[in-house]
C-alpha cells in the first residue's frame, strides 16, 4: 500500500495554492496509508540562505535553541512540531556542526533553498492540519501517506526521506535487497537513522549523486541496483522525477493541464484538481524516467 | 428507454449505490442508470446481475463492474485496475484506458476498451471476450485459459506468457512473447473468430481480420512430458 501524491505548478495560481491542493490530495489517500504522513513544499526562501527543517523535541523553546546554535545572521519559524532554521549559505557547515554540537536532541529532517520537509506519525488529515499544509504556498510539493510493511511505524520511517540539499524521495512498495545495500552502504561509510527499506534507496540516491551522477542517470541505476516494488517520486529543487519498478506493481497516475503536473497513486488523488476533466490523465510507463523540471 | 436513474456520488455513497443497483429484478424497468462525480471511486457497479446500463460519467477506480454478469456498464473515462475482473457475461466499455489486469480473470462477456490497457490485460482469461482499440502493456494474457484479446494497437513484453488455449489477436507489434507463447498460423475459422469480435466491438468493416496475427500456446509448458520430470 502507501500513497503519493504529487503537484508542479506551471501558473502563480495553482502557486499561491498548491498546500490547499496537496493536503486535499494527501487526504484523500488516507485509506491507503493511515498511519503515518509527511510531505516536502518548495519555496523559494531569502537569497543566499539555506532552510533547515528541524524536529526539535517536543517543548523545545525556539528562541531559546536559535540562541544555544549561535550562527550569526540566522532565523527560525516553528511549523507545527517542526521548526524552519535559515542560515545564510555561508554559514551552513557551520551550522551542521553546531547542530551536532549544542542540539544533538534535534533531528534535520531536510535542508534546501527551497525545500521544507515535514512527517509525522498520524492520519494524514490530520499531519496535514497540524502542519497547516493548506496555509503553504510553493512552486511544487510531493507527499506520502504511509502504511507500514517494512518496519516500525516512527516519524523516522514516515517519509519522505531527504536525499541531499533541495531533494527527498518517497517510495510506494518494498525493496528486497535492502539490508545487503545498507551493509554496503555502510561500509562506504553512509550513515542510517532507522531500519526502513526506503531509507536505503535514498541514501543509494544520495551516494551516487556524491559521486557525481545526474539524478537522472542515478534512478536508472536504480533500476538495475534495487530489486524489490517501487514507484518513486524525488523531489528536486525544480521539479520532481517517477520511476517505476520494470513489473509496475505499485500503481501510479499523472495528470497534465497546460497549469500543473499532477502525480497520484490513484486517481482519487487528482478527481479534485482544477480542469482535471479536460486533463491529460496517463500511467507512467515501467522503468522508464519521467522528469519535469522548471528549466 | 426512459430517461436515465441520475446517481451522484457526491450524494451517496459507492454502497449506497451498488446496494440500489444489487436490489433490481431481472424484470427490472429501471434499465438506464447514470453514475454522476465517480472521482476515481472504487468498486462502482460491481457483482451487477441484470441486464441494465449503467453509465459512469468520469473515471473510475479500481475493480469497475467487476463480477459483472448481463449488465452493461459504460465508463465516460478512464478505468483503474481490475475493471470487469471476473466478469461471467454483459459488456464493459471503457472509452479512456484501462489500468493494470483489466479484464482479469473473466469468464465471458465483452470488455471493450477504446484506448490503451496497461500491464497484465487480460490476465488468467477464462472465456471472455477483451478487445483493446489501443496498445496492451506487458505481461498481457499472462496464464489466459479461454477467450480472445484483441489488440488494434501493440503489444508489450512477455505477451501470453504461460498461455493455455485463449486466443491472442495483435495488429500491431509485439515486444516480445512470453514462455511458451508461439505465433499460430491463422486459420478459416480464426478469421471467422476474429471477425465476429470485431463485429461485436462495432469495428465492422474498419479493420479487416488479415491485418491481425494470432498467438497462442505452444503446448509444451501444460502437457506433462517425462524428461522434464526434473522441473516440477
Amino acid at each position: 500500500m502507501c500513497g503519493i501524491v504529487g503537484l508542479f505548478a506551471k501558473d502563480c495560481a495553482i502557486e499561491a495554492d498548491l498546500g490547499a491542493h496537496l493536503a486535499g490530495m494527501l487526504t484523500s489517500m488516507s485509506d491507503r496509508g493511515p498511519d503515518s504522513a509527511g510531505f516536502a513544499v518548495y519555496a523559494p526562501g531569502q537569497s543566499g540562505a539555506l532552510k533547515l527543517t528541524l524536529r526539535p523535541p517536543e517543548g523545545t523553546d525556539p528562541g531559546a535553541l536559535l540562541a544555544r546554535l549561535g550562527i550569526p545572521d540566522s532565523s527560525i519559524a516553528m511549523r507545527g512540531s517542526h521548526a524552519v532554521l535559515t542560515v545564510p549559505q555561508s554559514g551552513y557547515a557551520a551550522a551542521r556542526q553546531s547542530l551536532a554540537a549544542h542540539a544533538a536532541d534535534t533531528v534535520v529532517v531536510g535542508c534546501g533553498a527551497s525545500m521544507e520537509l515535514y512527517k509525522e506519525v498520524g492520519a494524514p488529515a490530520d499531519v496535514a492540519r497540524r502542519f497547516d499544509l493548506a496555509g503553504m504556498h510553493g512552486s511544487h510539493g510531493i507527499g506520502h501517506t504511509r502504511m507500514a510493511t517494512e518496519s516500525a511505524v516512527t516519524t523516522d520511517g514516515a517519509h519522505p526521506f531527504s536525499t541531499g540539499t533541495d531533494q527527498c524521495l518517497v517510495h510506494n512498495g518494498s525493496l528486497s535487497n535492502h539490508n545487503a545495500l545498507r551493509r554496503e552502504l555502510r561500509r562506504l561509510g553512509y550513515a542510517f537513522a532507522t531500519e526502513n527499506d526506503t531509507e536505503v534507496a535514498a541514501v543509494y540516491l544520495s551516494a551516487k549523486m556524491h559521486g557525481g551522477l545526474p539524478l537522472g542517470e542515478v534512478l536508472r541505476g536504480a533500476l538495475q541496483d534495487l530489486d524489490g516494488f517501487y514507484t518513486f517520486v524525488v523531489g528536486t529543487g525544480t521539479g520532481f522525477g517517477v520511476l517505476r519498478d520494470p513489473i509496475a506493481c505499485k500503481p501510479a497516475v499523472m495528470a497534465e493541464t497546460d497549469r500543473y503536473v499532477a502525480f497520484g497513486t490513484e486517481f482519487r488523488a487528482l478527481a479534485n484538481l482544477p480542469g482535471i476533466g479536460t486533463a491529460r490523465v496517463w500511467e507512467p510507463e515501467p522503468a522508464t524516467v519521467y522528469f519535469w523540471d522548471r528549466a | 428507454m426512459s430517461a436515465p436513474h441520475s446517481f451522484d456520488l457526491a450524494q451517496h455513497s459507492v454502497r449506497e449505490l451498488n446496494a440500489a443497483l444489487h436490489a433490481l429484478a431481472p424484470s427490472t424497468n429501471a434499465t438506464g442508470w447514470l453514475v454522476q462525480n465517480p472521482d476515481g471511486r472504487h468498486a462502482l457497479a460491481a457483482g451487477l446481475d441484470v441486464p441494465v446500463t449503467v453509465e459512469i460519467a468520469g473515471h473510475a477506480g479500481y475493480y469497475c463492474a467487476g463480477m459483472n454478469q448481463h449488465a452493461t456498464v459504460i465508463v465516460h473515462g478512464s478505468a483503474g485496475t481490475g475493471v470487469a475482473e471476473n466478469m461471467m457475461s454483459g459488456r464493459v466499455h471503457v472509452q479512456g484506458d484501462a489500468s493494470q489486469s483489466a479484464g482479469a480473470t473473466a469468464h465471458g462477456g465483452l470488455l471493450l476498451i477504446d484506448g490503451n490497457a496497461s500491464a497484465r490485460c487480460g490476465i488468467s482469461l477464462k472465456g471472455a471476450d477483451i478487445v483493446v482499440k489501443g496498445s496492451v502493456g506487458h505481461m498481457a494474457a499472462f496464464m489466459a485459459q479461454a477467450g480472445t484479446l484483441v489488440v488494434l494497437g501493440d503489444a508489450g513484453d512477455s505477451l501470453g506468457d504461460s498461455i493455455y488455449e485463449a486466443h491472442l489477436y495483435v495488429r500491431g507489434r509485439v515486444a516480445s512473447l512470453g514462455a511458451d507463447c508461439i505465433e499460430v498460423p491463422m486459420t478459416a475459422a480464426d478469421r471467422a473468430e476474429l471477425q465476429e469480435k470485431l463485429q461485436a466491438a462495432g469495428l465492422d468493416g474498419q479493420v479487416r481480420p488479415d491485418e491481425f496475427r494470432r498467438y497462442g500456446s505452444g503446448r509444451t509448458l501444460y502437457h506433462f512430458h517425462v524428461d522434464n520430470a526434473a522441473a516440477y
